[in-house]
Order: structure tokens, then sequence, then C-alpha cells
């Protein structure tokens, strides 16, 4: 613990130069764009890793091994190929979209890691309207989805861009929803104040606000069974199918890198983000982001694809209630004083309120519906 | 306000992840809504009815086998019976119930094949396909061991089979029956109640059984719509009139029950199997046939039961060592042709299961 300088949590800690002394900021700031970006990359790195393992494992086969000791060295693999690839571009496509598109898909991803606490304290703006921001940048990426849908000036594409514009504008209702429940009882909307505030988990104290992100989060994220943007036995690579070589690789390292975010968040808003007995809260931080993540690794191996009329009723005629219902009853109890008084009470009885709700609504009230069009 | 659309052609094919092949469509489509489908045929022709007719009886085997190549031992079979219809040559006891034993394994392998890849088709990645392939390695590590090879079998002749089943067979298919039961009970287990799969395939690409009919629709497919037609049993060829096993049938054809009636005849399958197994009596595997099969003048059609579908092989002999004319009757081109009105009105995605649960290989569509 001792190398002086070169411990990281110790020089986020590092306040002896104020934020608010000149220099002080560019320091903090300079410091924490370093580590978000060195972060995010390690992690997409070994969340790769872990997710093409995994899969391996789930389905019965190794899986990458031959690269490195275990297959680690895959991801640097896979990067070193798809870099070597040639970078095509439809004759026919809008050449500017075409190439700001992964740009603008990226940057969203990594912007959303200014929020998020690696330690108590330690994140690039401690920011009183943290969730705001987590929301709002989250659908930036879009943008850049439906340019490179756009832009490719393919079918498929197309196809798989306005899938992903109808199923983010849907899906963000119910993910702003769910999370209003945290906030309610964490009483802050900056994530520090969240993540200071889980004596408790919030996944304990919010176990329907907890699945509700987690499903709407996979759809944000195209996470299986929502992966209809880039549904490959439908849309071949939905919109993404005309990118190569390192403007794929761009989208590619989008896709996991929000998926660590998505983890992130709901780590954070969730699990107690940094908050952990023994290990350093870093540690912590990772340790939780990767069990998300593999939960999604886990649904995506065992899921089948749902249909794009099935996706919007599960966001509308389900999550959506669903999430109404949870602030309400949520709004409810913090009214009742319970989150600081009755903590071991209002778990019982919000697990309860959990399983009867979902019980309840998807078998009285919700079908995933559609059929056939009469033509 | 009502926005103005306009239907548009989306070419699906023949390089597409969900065309089991290089098959082709030309779609067209409202938005998500299909308004009409063409298929595209012929990427992969060979000719292979045509290179029949320069080959001798038995040069045409190894042709059969790249026909629907994950099935070719039924091939095989279907081609050697109409040969052997033409020549009039007996076929050993032995030999009847080791054919019937190996097909009875291709219909398990390729069944399991046709789940694996429908529910690959509804979006479950590759975790089905994968478990079902481990099944089907083991099934196809026994043709290994009868044939030598684990693809393009090659393994039956006109007159019997190419050569007696090695001593490790029997004690391994004995194995492999222990445990293929458990498995079928494990998917069901997994598969059955799925909640996503429930919805996506029930009432989704419904096939009437009138038009099933007319369509002349065979194999699973058929007996998804209700109609108890198997040409095991309405015309009984090889021996398999002496086994004892159930035709079983769904009631609505949607893709769910084409799943489902897969699921059911891969255990029908094993049944005859345990039968053939029991019954297999020792002597010669092959009848004594020339070299050079030289049949009389004349035609003859024989047609089984394939994984697929009825797989018919109309033969023409001029009394050479050459077919003078090989017609292949292939169940895949012919289940398709109520893909049309049954995928259209449902969405791209049900496209691609409806397509997938008709379970097609496209070696046998082009032939």
């Amino acid at each position: 613990m001792a190398t002086a300088g070169l411990n990281i949590y110790h020089l986020a800690r590092l306040q002896a130069v104020s934020p608010d002394w000149p220099g002080g900021f560019w320091w903090h700031w300079l410091f924490f764009t370093v580590v978000i970006i060195g972060f995010v990359l390690t992690m997409v790195m070994g969340v790769i890793y872990i997710e093409r393992r995994g899969m391996g494992r789930m389905q019965s086969r190794l899986g990458p091994n031959r690269t490195g000791p275990f297959g680690l060295l895959q991801p640097v693999a896979d990067a070193v190929k798809v870099l070597l690839k040639e970078n095509i571009v439809p004759a026919a496509a809008d050449k500017l979209v075409h190439w700001l598109a992964p740009v603008i898909a990226f940057a969203p991803a990594l912007m959303l890691f200014a929020v998020i606490p690696f330690e108590n304290g330690a994140l690039l703006a401690d920011l009183n309207i943290g969730i705001l921001y987590v929301i709002a940048i989250s659908s930036v990426s879009t943008v850049g989805i439906f340019m490179a849908g756009w832009g490719s000036s393919n079918k498929y594409s197309l196809l798989g861009a306005m899938r992903n514009v109808a199923a983010i504008v849907s899906y963000e209702i119910p993910m702003v929803l769910a999370i209003v429940g945290v906030v309610l009882i964490a009483g802050s909307l900056s994530l520090n104040d969240i993540v200071v505030a889980q004596n408790v988990p919030f996944i304990l104290l919010q176990p329907l606000g907890f699945l509700l992100f987690f499903a709407a989060g996979c759809a944000e994220i195209n996470r299986s069974p929502f992966d209809l943007m880039e549904a490959d036995s439908e849309l071949v690579a939905g919109f993404h199918t005309e990118y190569s070589g390192m403007k794929f690789a761009m989208f590619y390292l989008v896709e996991y890198a929000e998926a660590v975010a998505i983890s992130a968040i709901i780590a954070t808003l969730f699990l107690g983000g940094w908050k952990g007995p023994i290990l350093p809260p870093w540690l912590w931080f990772v340790v939780k982001i990767i069990l998300v993540f593999f939960a999604m690794v886990w649904t995506r191996t065992t899921l089948p694809r749902i249909r794009i009329d099935q996706l919007m009723a599960f966001a509308w005629k389900f999550l959506f209630p669903m999430s109404l219902l949870n602030m309400f009853i949520t709004a409810l109890q913090v009214l009742a004083g319970w989150p600081t008084e009755l903590v071991w009470v209002m778990i019982i009885v919000n697990i309860a309120v959990m399983a009867i709700l979902v019980l309840v609504w998807s078998r009285f009230f919700f079908r995933l519906g559609g059929g056939r069009v009469e033509i | 306000m009502a926005v103005r659309t306009e239907p548009f052609v989306l070419n699906m094919g023949p390089v597409h992840p969900s065309t089991h092949g290089v098959f082709r469509m030309r779609v067209t489509l409202d938005g998500e809504v299909v308004v009409d489908i063409e298929p595209v045929f012929g990427y992969l022709h060979r000719g292979i009815e045509k290179l029949a007719e320069q080959r001798t009886y038995t040069g045409v085997i190894p042709l059969t086998d790249r026909l629907d190549y994950i099935s070719s031992m039924s091939n095989n079979l279907a081609y050697c019976l109409a040969a052997e219809k033409l020549a009039g040559i007996k076929v050993p006891e032995r030999a009847e119930y080791i054919r019937v034993i190996m097909s009875e394994l291709q219909r398990v392998a390729a069944l399991l094949i046709a789940v694996g890849a429908f529910l690959n088709d509804c979006g479950a990645y590759f975790t089905p396909f994968l478990y079902m392939f481990r099944e089907r390695e083991r099934i196809v590590d026994l043709f290994e061991m009868a044939s030598g090879q684990r693809l393009t079998y090659n393994y039956m002749r006109v007159g019997g089979v190419s050569q007696d089943l090695p001593e490790e067979f029997m004690p391994a298919l004995r194995k492999f029956m222990d445990m293929m039961p458990r498995f079928m009970d494990e998917y069901d287990q997994l598969l059955m109640q799925n909640e996503i799969l429930l919805a996506r395939a029930k009432g989704v690409g419904i096939l009437s059984k009138e038009q099933a009919i007319n369509c002349s629709i065979s194999g699973p497919v058929l007996r998804a719509s209700g109609v108890k037609w198997d040409i095991r049993q309405a015309d009984p060829y090889s021996i398999y009139d002496r086994f004892d096993f159930d035709i079983p049938t769904q009631t609505t054809g949607d893709c769910y029950d084409r799943y489902r009636q897969r699921v059911e005849e891969t255990r029908q399958s094993l049944r005859i199997i345990r039968q053939a197994m029991e019954q297999l009596p020792s002597g010669p595997v092959r009848a004594e046939v020339p070299h050079l099969v030289r049949p009389p003048v004349g035609e003859a059609y024989a047609h089984i039961e394939a994984p697929k579908g009825e797989l018919g092989f109309y033969l023409v002999s001029d009394n050479s060592i050459a077919p003078y004319r090989c017609h292949i009757r292939p169940p895949s081109l012919i289940n398709l042709t109520a893909l049309r009105d049954m995928v259209r009105g449902w969405k791209i995605a049900d496209l691609i299961i409806i397509f997938g649960s008709i379970d097609i290989t496209v070696g046998e569509i082009d032939r």
C-alpha cells in the first residue's frame, strides 16, 4: 500500500489540491479522464473474455483457450485481427455519417463513467443530478446507432436502427421510473450520495426496481433477449452490417463499453457500488460490475429473442405499469419512514410485493402479444 | 395522422445466417410486416440427377450423400431401395436391420439439428444448437465406426451395406440408447415451457391440414398439421412392418407444433432402434451382387420416410451399367411450396422461424 504516488486510490483521494483551486480542477480532470479511459478499455477486454469463456462453458464447449494462458489474450487477438481488416465503405453510403456514427456512439459510453464513483468521492464530477446525467447521456448513443443504420444505405442496417430507436424511446421510460424508487429512498440524485446511503444494498429494498432496471437496461444496450437491433438470425448484424475494420471495432467496443456502463450503474444504484468489507472499494466495484455482467451473459445464452411487437408490448404493458406501481409503493414507504426505521421488515415486504406484483400482472394483465396482419 | 408508407424489397440470402445454406428469398416488406416473398433456388445446383446418368449404380451412392447432407444414411437407403427394386435384388436379413438402425439413428441426428437450428432462428444464441450437437456427435461417432466417415457416409450398397458393424459398435450404441432418453427429457424441461419460445412459436405460421395435403407436404411438417401419414406405416419398405411404433401427430400446425413433432418423432425412432437392436440377426450383410449391376430394362420408384419427409428415387434402366434417368423427389423443396402462404402477414422475425421450422437443406432443394 505504501507505494506512494502510484497508488490509484490514494491519488484519487488526494484532496491536497482542492478542486476549487485553479490548477486543481485540471489535475483532477486529467487524472480521472485517464483513469476512466483506462478503466473502460481494460474492463471491456475483461468482459469480452468473460463473455466468450462463460458462453463457451454454458454451451458445452471450451471457448477460446489458445491465445495465452487460459485464452486470456483472446481480446487482444480479436482487437488486432479487427484492426488489420480492410475498412470498407459502401459506394452508396453517406460517407460523413457513416464515418461519424461509431464516434458518436462511443463517446457517451465513456461519458457515463464521469459520474460513477469508483470509491467514496473518487469520481470525475460529483454532479448533484448525476442520475439525470446518466439517463440523458445513455440515450445519445442511439443517435450514433441510427446514423450508422441510415448512413450505410443498407436495408438490414436501417431496419436494425429503426428497431433500436423504437426500443430505446420505449425503454427509457420504465428505466427512469425504476430509478425513482432508488432516488426516493436515498434522497439524492448524486450517485455518490446514493452509494453512501446504501447501508443495505438497494437490491433488497428495491427488488422490483432492480428487475425492471435490469430488463430495461438490457434492452437499452441491445443485450439478449432484447437484442433485436442486431438480431443475427434476422438482420445479419443489424445497424453495423456494413461496418468493417476499425469502425466495426468501435461498435464492438461500444457494445461492451455500454454493457460495462450499465453494469456499473446497476452496481452503483442497487448493489452498493464501492461498498463492501475487507477488499478495497474499487475492487468491490469491479467485482459487482462483473457479477451484473455475468447475469447478462447468462440471460444471453439462455433465452430466445422476442419479437419487435412483443418488445414494445413488454415495455408498455409490463415494465411501465410495474415501474409506476413500484414508484408509488416506494413513495408510500418513504412517507411512512420505513427505509430508515424498519429496514428488515421493508426488505421482506418488498420482496413479497415484487413476487405478487410480477405474478399477478404477468398472469392476468399482460400477454406477449402481436400476431398476423391481414394483407 | 396516417403516415404514408410504401413496401420495399429486402433481398434475404443467398448468404444470410438463417437461410440454412444458400437459399434466397426476395422479401417484400411493409415496415416489419412481410407482404410477399419470392424464393429463388439454384445457388447450390450441382446437377446430381444428370451426374447420376454417367455413373454406375454403385457410383451414384456417394452423390446421394450430397443431397440432404445432414441425413446421408436416409438418402443412401432410398436410392438403394430403388436400385434393388429395379434389379430385383433381395437384401439379407442382417443388412435390413443394420439399415433400419442406421436410418433411424440418422433421423434422430437430423431432427436434433432441425430443433437446434429452429431455436437458433428464434434467437437463442447457439446454446440449444450446441446442446443438440453434443448428442448428434455421439451418433456421428457411431456412424464413423461403421462407415469411416462423419458426414457423407456412403455406407449402404445395392444389396446390403458396405461392411458389417465393427465389434465396438453395439456396446457404443447401447450406451447411447441409455443416455439419449434422459437428454431428450432435459431438452423438454429447458424448452417446452419456455415463455419466450411459447410467445414466439405458438400460433405462428399455421399450416392447415387441407393446405398441407394440397401442397403435398410430407414428413414432420405434415404430421404437425394433424395428418397421420408416415410412409413407414402407410407403405412399409425395408422391414418397418416388423416394428411396433406410433406416429405422433399434433393439432394446430404452428411452429411450436412442428418443434414438438420433431421431438416426439425422435422418441419413436429410439423405440424402433431398441427393437431392431434386440432382433438383430447374424449373417451376411450384403447380397451376392455383381460389381457392375445391370438391371433389366424398366423403371422403379422407391420412397422412404426421410427425416424431412417423403424422399423418393425414380430410376429408369436401359440395361446398361448406369441409370438412364435418375429423378429425385426432395422433401425439402416440396415442403417449401406452402411457405409463401404461411409467412404473409407475419413479421420478419416470424418469417425466419417459420422458414426454420420447415427445416430444409439446400443441398436437396437444388440437387
